[in-house]
C-alpha cells in the first residue's frame, strides 16, 4: 500500500541503523510515548535491531490501557440496563474490570456493540429510538475529534438518546510527569506522530526547553521509528534539546485547526487518573457543561466506585520507562493477554501484550530456565 | 488505538449535512468524513483514523522524506574520514 510499503524497506532500514551506529559515542535512554509505537517497535523488533546502548522504553501512550478500573466498573453498570445499547471501540471489550469484561457481560445478554467510528452510534441511534445508546469514548487527543463529531452532532440533531462515557487522555501532562519523576531514566522522546496530526506540536516546545530533552515526532512505519531515533540520536550526541518533526508528510507545527477547533468547543481539560499511574492534574478531557444532556455519567447516575490493583503489577513503573516486562515476576506466567493483571497487558498496544504477542516471554522463560540450571550445577 | 491508516480518495458525497469519502485502503473501501480536511479533493491520500480522516497525506514531502533516508548511504561514504574517526573512538 502506497505510503506503508516504502516506509518498510529493508535495505533503507540498514542504512538508516548504520547512520545510528556511526554517529552514536555513548548510551541513551528513548521512550517512545505511543502504544501504537511500542507495537510497531516490538512486532518488528526495532529495538533489538538498534546498536547496543540505544535503549526503547515504552511509554503511557495507550488508551485502552490507561483507562482506569472503576471507569470499566461504570461502563459495565450501564451496559447491564436493559434500556442500554453499548457501544465501544472493539479493543475496550476485552479489558477485565471488577466483574469480567464487557464481553462476558455481551454474552449474559446485554446488548454491547463494536463500532468502526463513533458516528455509527447515530445510525444506531435512528434505528432504536427507544433505546438510550451510549459510547465509550476514550482515547488520546488523536480520537478526540472524531468522540467531539459524535457529541456535536447528537446535540445538533436532537439525538437526546445518545451520550457518552467519557476517558480521554493527553499526552503532554503525561510525558511532563515521567520527566518530573525522581526516578526518570528517559532522555529523550518519540513523539506521538497522530497526536501531533492533531494538535502540532508547539505545546511540546516548552517542554523539550524546560527538561533539556529533544522530542521528535515520529510515525509509526519501520523507518519512520528508525529516522526518529536517528533524528533523537544526532541531538543527543549534539547537546541539542529542540522539537522536530520526522512526519513531516503528514503534519506540520499547527496540527489540525479545524479539529481541534470543535474538540475544544465540546470538551475541555481536567484533571483525570491513570491506570497504573494515578491523578495527573490538567491531563484529560471532560464533556462542556452545554453538552451535560449527553454525559453518560450524569444520566445513569453511576457512583464512583472504588478498585485495587494487585500487588505485584509494575505497570505504573512500566509505563514511566522505569522498568520493562521482563521485569516483572507475573510477566508471560501469571500475567498474560487471557489474564492480564494490570494496564500494560490490557491491551495489544501495551508494552507486556506487545511483548507477549511476539513471543518474547519465551526469551525470559529460557533465560529464568538457564538461571536455575546454573544455580543447581554451582 | 492511535492507528491511523493512509488511502486514496475515491468519491465525494454528502450525508446529512457532512462531506463524506469512499476511501481505497489496498483492497478494501470504507466510507470516511472529511469534515476536519477541508482541502482534501478525488485522487488524494488522507491518513484515516476511527473514520475521520485527519490529514492529506503530503505526496512532495513524503518522496523527500524517503529519498534523504535512501540516499543515507551515500552521504555516509561522501564524509568517509568522519567515520574512521568515530570508529577509531568505539572499543572494538
Amino acid at each position: 500500500m502506497k505510503y506503508l510499503d516504502e516506509y518498510r524497506n529493508a535495505d533503507v532500514a540498514r542504512r538508516v541503523i548504520r547512520e545510528i551506529e556511526r554517529i552514536q559515542t555513548r548510551p541513551w535512554v528513548i521512550m517512545e510515548v505511543c502504544g501504537g509505537q511500542t507495537h510497531s517497535i516490538v512486532k518488528h523488533g526495532i529495538d533489538r535491531l538498534l546498536p547496543d546502548g540505544i535503549e526503547l522504553v515504552h511509554g503511557p501512550g495507550c488508551p485502552v490501557c490507561v483507562t482506569p478500573l472503576e471507569t470499566i466498573d461504570k461502563a459495565h453498570a450501564i451496559a447491564a440496563k436493559p434500556d442500554v445499547i453499548f457501544c465501544s471501540f472493539g479493543d475496550m471489550l476485552r479489558v477485565p474490570g471488577s466483574n469480567g469484561d464487557l464481553f462476558k457481560l455481551k454474552s449474559e445478554g446485554a446488548d454491547i456493540r463494536v463500532v468502526y467510528s463513533p458516528l455509527d452510534c447515530l445510525k444506531i441511534a435512528r434505528a432504536n429510538p427507544e433505546k438510550q445508546i451510549v459510547f465509550f469514548a476514550i482515547g488520546f487527543e488523536t480520537t478526540a475529534p472524531a468522540n467531539a463529531m459524535l457529541v456535536a452532532r447528537a446535540k445538533h440533531e436532537q439525538a437526546k438518546n445518545v451520550s457518552v462515557l467519557v476517558s480521554h487522555s493527553l499526552v503532554p501532562p503525561s510525558i511532563t510527569y515521567i520527566l518530573q519523576s525522581p526516578q526518570n531514566r528517559v532522555q529523550a522522546f518519540l513523539g506521538p506522530g497522530h497526536v501531533c496530526t492533531i494538535m502540532g506540536y508547539r505545546e511540546y516546545e516548552p517542554i523539550a526547553e524546560r527538561y533539556k530533552v529533544p522530542i521528535v515526532v515520529t510515525g509509526f512505519e519501520p523507518l519512520d521509528l528508525l529516522e526518529g531515533t536517528l533524528k533523537v540520536v544526532r541531538q543527543l550526541e549534539g547537546g541539542c534539546t529542540v522539537v522536530e518533526n520526522q512526519y513531516s508528510r503528514v503534519l506540520g507545527r499547527d496540527g489540525n485547526t479545524a479539529a481541534r477547533k470543535l474538540v475544544n468547543s465540546v470538551f475541555e481539560v481536567a484533571d483525570r487518573k491513570w491506570r497504573g499511574v494515578g491523578w495527573i492534574p490538567k491531563s484529560g478531557y471532560k464533556l462542556r457543561w452545554e453538552y451535560r444532556d449527553h454525559d453518560a455519567e450524569r444520566i445513569f447516575a453511576v457512583k464512583e466506585i472504588d478498585t485495587k490493583e494487585p500487588a505485584i503489577c509494575i505497570s505504573g513503573q512500566i509505563l514511566k520507562g522505569i522498568k520493562k516486562p521482563h521485569d516483572c515476576p507475573a510477566f508471560g506466567t501469571i500475567c498474560t493477554p487471557l489474564t492480564p493483571l494490570g494496564a500494560t497487558m490490557v491491551s495489544a498496544e501495551g508494552a507486556c501484550a506487545a511483548y507477549y504477542a511476539y513471543g518474547r516471554h519465551l526469551d525470559k522463560q529460557k533465560a529464568d530456565a538457564a538461571r536455575v540450571q546454573i544455580g543447581g550445577a554451582a | 488505538m492511535c492507528l491511523a491508516i493512509p488511502g486514496k480518495v475515491l468519491e465525494e458525497f454528502e450525508q446529512r449535512g457532512m462531506r463524506m469519502a469512499k476511501v481505497k485502503f489496498g483492497g478494501i473501501v470504507r466510507e470516511a468524513s472529511l469534515d476536519y480536511v477541508p482541502e482534501a479533493k478525488v485522487g488524494d491520500y488522507v491518513l484515516v483514523h476511527v473514520g475521520f480522516a485527519i490529514s492529506t497525506v503530503d505526496a512532495v514531502e513524503a518522496a523527500r522524506t524517503y529519498e534523504l533516508l535512501e540516499q543515507m548511504d551515500q552521504l555516509t561514504e561522501l564524509e568517509a574520514p568522519v567515520v574512521e574517526e568515530i570508529a577509531a573512538r568505539k572499543p572494538s
